[in-house]
């Protein structure tokens, strides 16, 4: 039946790319570099894992088993979980490695440095102006 | 229908391959962002492989526990990385 077949290719890229992300772990200079190997390759083949497990239990459930229902069912709520939650934590992450002082290996320009400077400077304009209106 | 499950052990010993070299990069870790990368990459990887040990095993419960534990995971994550960041909560 092709549902196995499906279930053998998709399980095939969920476990090749989860072993890419713990090899890119291991290789990458960096902790910006590490970040991308770490949490995208991962979601990626966490993904077509739990779609496989999905399409397993919607085979059983078309097979007659009503466990594979509640199967299909709380694998896509896990799915959604980790969906909603691994992004989130690799962009603070990354925020609270640039805050603490690690820099990227050859960088050049720091284009959130800049950004934050600038606007340090527009908000101290506005506070000299507004003492100078007190006054 | 049970020697198809089987496969899905084979799917658990190459995800324990990965979460064992992100445990060599919490121990080797340069700075303290590197382990964080290294705790968030093992909690993803824990949580698939709830998945597939329940579906191994045909246990539905394991994946409710992967359904919590990630929700947990995610909450320390985000409370390390402010701990990192410094500042006031």
């Amino acid at each position: 039946m092709w549902f196995d077949y499906l279930i053998y290719i998709l399980l095939a890229i969920g476990v090749f790319f989860n072993i890419l992300g713990g090899f890119g772990l291991l290789r990458f200079p960096d902790v910006y570099t590490r970040l991308h190997a770490g949490t995208k390759c991962t979601t990626f083949g966490s993904i077509f894992i739990t779609g496989s497990v999905i399409i397993l239990g919607l085979k059983m459930w078309y097979l007659g088993s009503t466990d594979g229902s509640i199967l299909a069912i709380h694998t896509a709520g896990a799915l959604v979980a980790i969906l909603l939650t691994n992004p989130t934590g690799a962009h603070a992450i990354a925020r609270a490695a640039h805050k603490s002082g690690v820099k990227p290996v050859g960088a050049v320009v720091d284009s959130l440095q800049t950004k934050s400077l600038k606007h340090n400077v527009n908000k101290k304009i506005i506070e000299t102006k507004k003492m100078e209106e007190e006054k | 229908m049970m020697e198809f499950f089987n496969e899905y052990l084979i799917v658990l010993i190459a995800l324990l391959i990965s979460i064992a070299m992100a445990i060599i990069r919490v121990i080797k870790g340069p700075t303290a962002p590197d382990r964080i990368v290294g705790l968030d990459t093992i909690n993803t990887i824990v949580i698939v492989g709830m998945v597939v040990f329940g579906t191994a095993f045909n246990e539905i419960i394991y994946i409710d526990v992967a359904i919590v534990y990630a929700l947990l995971s995610f909450i320390s994550t985000l409370f390390i990385a402010k701990y990192l960041e410094g500042g006031d909560f």
